[in-house]
């Protein structure tokens, strides 16, 4: 019962949240929105059991990437009411209804629940961090590694991308802009 | 001896590249002379094959290469020496040597010198493998290169529109008849399962009478095409568009007698089937008199000798057909030299008068030209079969073969012939070299041919006297691949009657053309006079009206309905069916041109719209999967 | 009433369904991208959904991975974005059609 009252309590106002973050045309609404979305979804993590998943989920999404988002509205004018598409709106909404229920029919075909076997089922008596860690570091550890190589990556790539003269694009400059560049260089360096 | 094979075969090829190699610079004396030398060379090898083979030496068969192994079918390139090919060889590297040097002279002022000679040269490279090969195939591929130059050789001054007519002429005719001589060719493999003589010939005699039959028709088919036999006689006239040692080499002396050497090859195939013989026997004497009567009243120089060619073409198939190969070979060897002999005479007189065709426009002609004058009446003489010359032995042997073989039509038909043929080439003689010198009304001034022309000329000069005397000699040599039939009138009274009165009735007819043609007060005829009125000599110099037939009946209908094929079918079927084709391509790209509109909202709204179509396709598998046995049931029930 | 997998695979699938709105109808370039992150959740509910009924880590493994990418994604996406605004002055899509075909 309890479980049942969490579940639409939360359902309700992840729904909301998000469906704020998508229609509203102030940035910061929408950013207020997405992180409060994000702190419900980890509700249902521990709904579910995945506590682990949960404390990820708070840690990386309402603290790293809520704070990169909202560290990155700072270069914009966010001040100014974001204009909508004018397209039409019934596709949209159609479209991703459609996909909805399509999916919905994917996952509910028994075609699909009838074959499912535990491949890590779950040990007995053990913590979810303890059962996360065996499973991550045994069997996927090599994904785990390849995954902090990316987000390594990333990291760089997100400082270099936003580092000085960034902007500048060989390719889509022609030779004179080419050379007015260099020779600023050449004159800093004097 | 291998070498001299590969030396007789290969060294026109060798000149044809060589003089190829200046295809596009202007004349150099070189690119003729180097083909003409080899061709030497080709023609003492040929002369070191013969005497090999005349002093009793063994067949040359080499096999070079395979050219196709594919499953029970297996092609090499093959080449033969044997009594009936080196007869051939002989005959095409003696003309072909002659008519080089010859036209080393005659094409003195031509642009097309150097490619001239590539080409002539490459003709006498085909008309060795023609003769050389050993099977089927190589002769096909000989036949379809000398094809090839023939109608580059006849087109030779494409910027004259009648020439590349003239080509094109050929080239057809001979296509259609190719056509048929390929469906022979097939018909040998299929029934014997080889294309080489000696496995197919020696299958034969196993093989249905009625296959058999086929197979020497179709053959035969593409033999009358080469050898401009009725009805696809046509071409050879017109092919006198080409420079006049083209007319000697190719269609004299060479190519067109390859129809008869086919005959020839094919004996075993012939002899099994008698009635085609017969059949063969008889076009060749109607061909033999059929073209007789049109030389008679034709007034281009070319042309006459052109249709002689046709007649004595006719006389060979007789031969060939009544079962004596070795008198149709031997008279296809006399009459290459005799003809190659007047066409180079008359090549002569082209250039002394500038190009003009028409005898009636030269006459009295022996004062300034006198050794072509000798020239070409001997070539008359020995063309009109008078004793001892070439023409006499062969012919004669031939009218024997008709009475022997008791076919007393045919044999009437070509003593009638061979007065024709008297007179036609007397009158020409007559007409160019005797009576007034009528060409100073056009203001000519003829001059004998270059020296070195003359001498190119001799030997077959030479060989046209003295051909006749080799008979027995080539009768011993080319009996041992061919059927060994001596032909003698039994009774000596008979004999003598017939070989006097045929001489008789021929002298008859030159003397009627010289007392006709060779006296003063000839004029240019212009269409008044009483005899160019009559209806006969109007069917005879309009070619009994065949080409006008072919114009209006074959040639304009089939134009009518190529046109009717492309505008209705090729214009609105095919055509518009491959323009449909792009058309709707070419459509969805412009209207869908726009998706790719740059606006990365709109292709994500795209991305949505593939998910959903790929989210769809899944649920439908699925349920197929799921339910298939139900499908399975209903579409069974449906009778699917 | 019981809550199942069902439930939480229709929760899923309708934050699926507003993601997609999100990002179809979205103009500037950061919301976008805010729901790109909507869409990840909407599966990550859905992994773990599956994980808990069927007794199976991989629904959470693959969780886990998902927050991994959609941080890298964040990270180098707000620096392509912070690049794009210095060039041009504006993050807004219909501006960027250099690859109009």
């Amino acid at each position: 019962m309890f479980e049942a009252v969490a579940f639409y309590l939360f359902a309700f106002l992840t729904i909301a949240m998000f469906f704020i973050a998508v229609t509203t045309s102030q940035a910061l609404y929408a950013l207020t929105a997405l992180a409060a979305g994000m702190i419900f979804i980890s509700a249902f993590f521990f709904i579910l059991g995945a506590d682990f998943l949960g404390a990820v989920q708070i840690v990386v999404y309402s603290g790293a990437v809520m704070a990169l988002y909202a560290f990155g509205m700072m270069f914009f004018d966010t001040t100014r009411d974001v204009k909508e598409k004018n397209g039409n709106k019934y596709i949209v909404i159609g479209l991703s209804v459609i996909s909805a229920i399509l999916v919905v029919a994917i996952f509910s075909a028994p075609i699909v629940s009838e074959n499912i076997t535990a491949l890590y089922p779950m040990v007995e008596g053990a913590g979810n961090t303890q059962e996360v860690g065996l499973v991550l570091f045994t069997k996927y550890l090599v994904p785990f590694e390849v995954a902090a190589v990316m987000l390594l990556v990333a990291m760089i790539a997100g400082i270099v991308l936003a580092g000085k003269d960034m902007d500048l694009s060989l390719t889509l400059l022609d030779d004179k802009e080419i050379e007015e560049i260099k020779n600023k260089k050449m004159k800093k360096v004097l | 001896m291998e070498l001299y094979l590969y030396l007789a075969l290969f060294a026109p090829l060798a000149g044809s590249l060589f003089a190829a190699l200046f295809g596009a610079s202007p004349k150099t004396i070189v690119a003729g002379l180097v083909p003409s030398i080899l061709l030497f060379v080709s023609f003492v090898s040929s002369t070191i094959l013969l005497v090999h083979i005349l002093s009793g030496g063994a067949v040359v068969h080499v096999e070079m290469m395979t050219w196709m192994a594919t499953g029970d079918l297996y092609i090499p390139f093959g080449f033969v020496v044997d009594q009936v090919s080196v007869t051939m060889m002989m005959v095409v590297t003696v003309v072909s040597t002659v008519v080089h040097f010859y036209s080393v002279g005659y094409m003195d002022h031509d642009k097309g010198f150097n490619r001239f000679f590539s080409y002539l040269s490459a003709f006498v490279f085909s008309m060795m493998v023609l003769v050389m090969s050993d099977n089927f195939a190589g002769l096909f591929i000989g036949w379809e290169g000398v094809g090839l130059c023939s109608w580059l050789l006849i087109g030779f001054w494409y910027h004259k529109e009648s020439a590349t007519w003239a080509a094109n002429e050929a080239f057809i005719m001979n296509r259609i008849a190719d056509l048929g001589m390929l469906i022979g060719i097939f018909l040998v493999y299929w029934n014997t399962g080889t294309l080489q003589y000696e496995q197919a010939f020696a299958a034969m005699p196993a093989l249905e009478a009625d296959i058999l039959t086929l197979m020497g028709i179709f053959l035969f088919i593409g033999a009358m095409g080469k050898s401009a036999q009725f009805p696809l006689h046509t071409w050879l006239a017109d092919a006198m568009e080409g420079p006049t040692p083209v007319s000697a080499l190719i269609h004299a002396a060479t190519m067109v007698t390859a129809g008869v050497y086919l005959v020839v090859r094919a004996n075993p195939l012939y002899d099994l089937i008698p009635h085609v013989g017969i059949f063969i026997a008889s076009l060749g004497a109607f061909v033999a008199l059929f073209a007789a009567s049109m030389a008679l009243v034709n007034r281009d120089m070319k042309r006459i000798i052109a249709y002689s060619t046709l007649s004595q073409l006719g006389y060979m198939f007789v031969a060939a057909g009544l079962g004596a190969y070795w008198v149709a070979l031997f008279h296809l060897m006399a009459h290459a030299f005799f003809k190659a002999l007047l066409f180079l005479g008359a090549g002569n007189v082209m250039h002394a008068m500038h190009d003009e065709l028409d005898p009636f426009k030269m006459g009295g002609l022996k004062k300034a030209m006198k050794w072509t004058f000798i020239m070409m009446t001997v070539a008359s003489v020995a063309l009109a079969g008078i004793y001892p010359l070439a023409g006499f032995f062969s012919k004669d042997l031939i009218l024997e073969v008709a009475m022997i073989e008791h076919h007393y039509i045919i044999y009437s038909v070509l003593l009638f012939t061979a007065g024709l043929t008297a007179f036609y080439s007397f009158r020409l003689v007559a007409l160019i070299f005797h009576g007034e010198e009528r060409y100073k009304l056009f203001g000519v001034h003829p001059h004998e041919a270059y020296k070195f022309m003359l001498i190119a000329m001799s030997p077959l000069l030479i060989l046209a006297v003295i051909a006749g005397s080799f008979k027995m000699t080539y009768f011993e040599m080319v009996t041992a691949v061919l059927p060994a039939t001596e032909y003698h009138v039994h009774s000596a009274l008979a004999y003598w009657i017939m070989t006097i009165g045929t001489q008789l009735f021929v002298i008859a007819a030159i003397a009627f053309a010289y007392k006709k043609y060779a006296r003063s007060g000839i004029t240019v005829p212009d269409g008044t006079s009483k005899m160019e009125n009559r209806l006969c000599y109007k069917i005879l110099s309009n070619q009994y009206y065949i080409p006008y037939v072919y114009e209006e009946y074959l040639v304009k209908p089939y134009r009518e309905l190529s046109t009717v094929f492309w505008k209705q079918i090729d214009m609105k079927v095919v055509d518009a069916t491959v323009d449909g084709i792009a058309g709707i391509i070419y459509g969805t790209g412009e209207k869908t041109r726009d998706m790719q509109s740059g606006n990365l909202s709109t292709m994500l709204k795209w991305m949505v719209a593939g998910t959903v179509g790929l989210l769809s396709l899944a649920v439908v598998f699925g349920l197929a999967v799921r339910y298939s046995v139900e499908i399975k049931a209903i579409l069974s029930g449906l009778g699917v | 009433m019981e809550i199942g997998l069902n439930h939480y695979l229709i929760l899923s699938t309708i934050l699926f369904a507003i993601g997609l709105i999100g990002v179809m109808r979205r103009k500037n370039l950061l919301l976008l991208f805010f729901a790109t992150e909507i869409l990840l959740n909407s599966v990550n509910i859905a992994f773990a959904a599956i994980s808990h009924f069927y007794g199976d880590l991989t629904g959470q493994m693959f969780a886990f991975f998902v927050i991994a990418i959609a941080a890298s994604e964040v990270a180098v996406g707000l620096g392509l974005l912070i690049v794009w605004h210095k060039r041009h002055g504006t993050i807004d899509l219909d501006t960027m059609s250099t690859m109009r075909g």
